[in-house]
């Protein structure tokens, strides 16, 4: 075999008298040419824009005036560039982990199901799709209003699941009426002795939390020496009229509300739940003591809301989210790629010898998958640090400021208004600077495979 | 047989109920991940068929409880739309030359990198690996600056020359790895009969380098369809790809949620047909382009 192969490549090109220098410059030539598209449009669009962005990066806005470090110092004393930098520091440290340890849990685990193919497909496909409509699905996903957002509708029923939603969400006292409230809590302004009564006329309310079947309100009975009576209920006649502040011909009692009667040390001395009509009777009271009626906050308590994953504070952890959606997929196809390459007598024998699944995996599998698990991870980390489509996609304009990223500030400055192209060549080469190790080790790794 | 119930016999009991609920447990979760990974496109898909009214008072899950609320009308809004339609036909006019001159431009270069020896060629190939992971934000101004004097600049054309030029070290790297494992007396046998280089090309280096071509051609398809950052700075109105028309209507997120939901569907149905039709290709450009 190799014989042959020898003799055939001694055997000269073309035109057999042709010397050996000379067919080696023709083989040149023809190198050149079929290389000279490739060469021309790289260096055309890559190489020599790399090079101007690089020495434009030390001119001020309009280009005109040399600034020296100028953009590079702006670049790091800017809020809002600042916070650019802050984040895609966040974003490398903590997407590529998250893909990478997830696709490495997913591609373990594919091996113990018979629908794999099926599973691997799915957490796959978003890798198909552009970032553009992952950004338009996640930041539907992620809408405040757990009408409208998925995610805001889970955690609104899971909450609603361990807290009791209060009967009268957001009720208020009615004006003039010798009632306070704060902190949610409705109280009487001044102290009540014990044989009078307090009534609370609230408003706010919807009706629809009267339940099916309200009752007329009703006023108090008279109170007996150690009690505090009175009526708590809706003072809102449908369709209007009636006076404020008294029971009217079709204003309803609100049932099931506690009312405190706190003695002056604050502490509360004794309560009562409302009846169907609204009325309550504290009984056990001192005699001749004063006491504050109060209607404790839990009474009125806002329903479960959902949480503002759009806002500032958690922007950046939605968008990492939805990046890992999408690229969880390819680590674990190339992980999963990585396993069945691998010659598995090794941990058949360590199975063998008893050794348990788990440290199967932390003292064989995972070593001999480092390699793979290094390509991954340097991939995603070259891909982070140019993230573009989803942060420009998914923070609405309040949120845009505290989601910033570089590729997005380069964006901004240079064409989206900023109108500093000195400035967003020197982001272009800090993203350049950025990337610079993770190309050396890439090159490092093909040369090491070329010697092998 | 007996081989069998000996290591059947191996697991006590308790191995093999802990065993079972392993697997039970695996799929559980399994299942559950896959729902997870489901439901954001679901949710898409389904607010697609809703309307804006809808769209803004209630959630896209109360389609499985009242069903009637389906609607095509967006469908036959969005195309009807002149902006939407002729963004997808530029979308198209953009990606497929697109496509189809970085695996022309990128099989000849992998072609040379890979069989013919030029004085260079290793640090050639070093700087081809080099501008593998140059992000394209470094060449976003100058290229920008260069398109106006040249005039192509808001032009298709220009679109597709920025998309080529950073496709093809990709596309270089991942032909010339596949190209370098063509058997030798394949060319061989090429040369001594005779054959031009060119004629080696078309004949035998692109019919047997196929697969490879295939994952290209998907990979590069996929990536300038699903383009924004490009389209958004090298387009204007007339030229402008599906994605950079989409996007135009994020500014009113609620009210516009029918052509967003309807028009981010519409252009993910080619990639993901694409995708479905040939993700063993695309698998394999993924895994040729850095496991080599």
């Amino acid at each position: 075999m190799t014989a042959t192969v020898e003799t055939t490549a001694a055997v000269p090109r073309e035109g057999g008298d042709a010397s050996p220098s000379r067919s080696r410059r023709r083989e040149s030539l023809v190198a050149l040419a079929f290389l000279a598209p490739a060469l021309v449009l790289l260096g055309a669009l890559v190489v020599y824009p790399m090079v101007y962005t690089g020495v434009r990066s030390f001119y001020n806005a309009s280009g005109e005036k040399f600034i020296g470090w100028d953009n590079y110092v702006t670049m790091f004393t800017s809020a809002s560039t600042f916070t650019a930098i802050r984040n895609n520091i966040i974003w490398v440290i903590v997407a590529p982990i998250s893909c990478t340890l997830i696709g490495l849990v997913f591609a373990v685990l594919l091996d113990k199901i018979r629908w794999s193919t099926a599973f691997k497909l799915i957490i796959f496909m978003p890798m198909a799709i552009s970032m553009l409509a992952a950004g338009v699905i996640f930041r539907g996903m992620f809408q405040e209003d757990p009408q409208i957002g998925v995610v805001n509708a889970a955690v609104v029923a899971a909450k609603s699941a361990f807290t009791n939603q209060s009967a009268y969400p957001g009720a208020k006292p009615r004006n003039e009426a010798g009632l306070v409230a704060e902190q949610g809590i409705i109280a009487t302004e001044s102290a009540v002795a014990p044989g009078s009564t307090a009534d609370f006329p609230l408003v706010g309310i919807r009706t629809d939390a009267l339940g099916d079947d309200p009752t007329q309100a009703a006023p108090a009975s008279g109170p007996a020496d150690d009690e505090v009576t009175g009526t708590v209920w809706l003072d809102f006649v449908r369709g209007g009229g009636g006076v404020n502040g008294q029971i009217d011909e079709g204003e309803m009692g609100l049932p099931g509300v506690r009312v405190d009667a706190v003695g002056e040390d604050g502490k509360v001395a004794a309560s009562a739940q409302t009846q169907a009509d609204g009325t309550y009777v504290i009984s056990g009271l001192e005699p001749g003591a004063s006491y504050r009626v109060a209607l404790p906050a839990a009474n009125f308590a806002e329903g479960a809301t959902g949480v503002p994953w759009l806002s500032a504070t958690f922007i950046t952890a939605v968008v990492i989210l939805s990046y890992i959606w999408i690229w969880a997929g390819f680590a674990m196809v190339m992980i999963a790629s990585g396993l069945s390459a691998m010659d598995r007598s090794l941990q058949e024998a360590a199975r063998v010898d008893g050794a348990t699944e788990w440290k199967v995996f932390t003292r064989i599998t995972a070593p001999l998958l480092a390699p793979v698990l290094v390509v991954v991870f340097v991939t995603l980390i070259i891909n982070v640090l140019k993230i573009f489509d989803l942060v420009y996609v998914i923070p609405p304009g309040n949120a845009k400021p505290a989601a910033n990223v570089i590729a997005v500030e380069m964006w901004t400055v240079s064409f989206g208004g900023g109108n500093d192209q000195g400035l967003g060549s020197a982001l272009a080469i800090l993203l350049l600077l950025l990337v610079l190790p993770f190309m050396i080790i890439n090159v490092r790794r093909f040369r090491e495979e070329r010697s092998r | 047989m007996t081989d069998l119930t000996v290591v059947k016999g191996k697991r006590t009991p308790a191995q093999r109920v802990l065993g079972f609920f392993g697997k039970g447990f695996v799929n559980f979760a399994l299942i559950v991940v896959a729902l997870l990974w489901v439901i954001p496109s679901l949710g898409l898909l389904l607010t697609s068929f809703r309307t804006v009214g809808d769209s803004t008072t209630s959630g896209w899950w109360t389609v499985f409880s009242r069903p009637a609320q389906l609607t095509l009308q967006n469908y036959v809004d969005l195309l009807s739309n002149s902006a939407i339609t002729s963004s997808l036909l530029n979308s198209i006019l953009i990606v497929v030359p697109a496509t189809l001159l970085v695996v022309l431009v990128g099989a000849l270069a992998g072609y040379a990198f890979a069989w013919m020896s030029f004085p260079g060629r290793d640090w050639l190939l070093v700087a081809v690996i080099v501008l593998l992971a140059v992000p394209l934000q470094v060449a976003l101004i100058p290229v920008a600056r260069l398109f106006g004097w040249l005039g192509i600049f808001g032009s298709i054309p220009g679109v597709i020359l920025f998309h080529v030029a950073f496709g093809l070290p990709f596309a270089i790297f991942l032909l010339r790895n596949f190209f370098t494992q063509i058997p030798r007396e394949v060319m061989e046998a090429a040369r001594v009969d005779g054959a031009s280089e060119w004629r080696i090309f078309t004949r035998v280096i692109l019919p047997l380098g196929a697969p490879a071509i295939a994952s290209l051609a998907i990979f590069q398809f996929l990536w300038t369809w699903n383009d924004l950052l490009i389209g958004l700075i090298f387009t204007n109105a007339e030229s402008q790809p599906i994605t950079v028309a989409i996007q135009s209507q994020l500014r009113q997120f609620g009210s516009n949620i029918d052509v967003l939901s309807t028009g981010a569907f519409v252009s993910m149905v080619i990639p993901l047909i694409v995708f479905f039709a040939f993700q063993r290709y695309f698998v394999q450009a993924l895994l040729a382009g850095s496991n080599k």
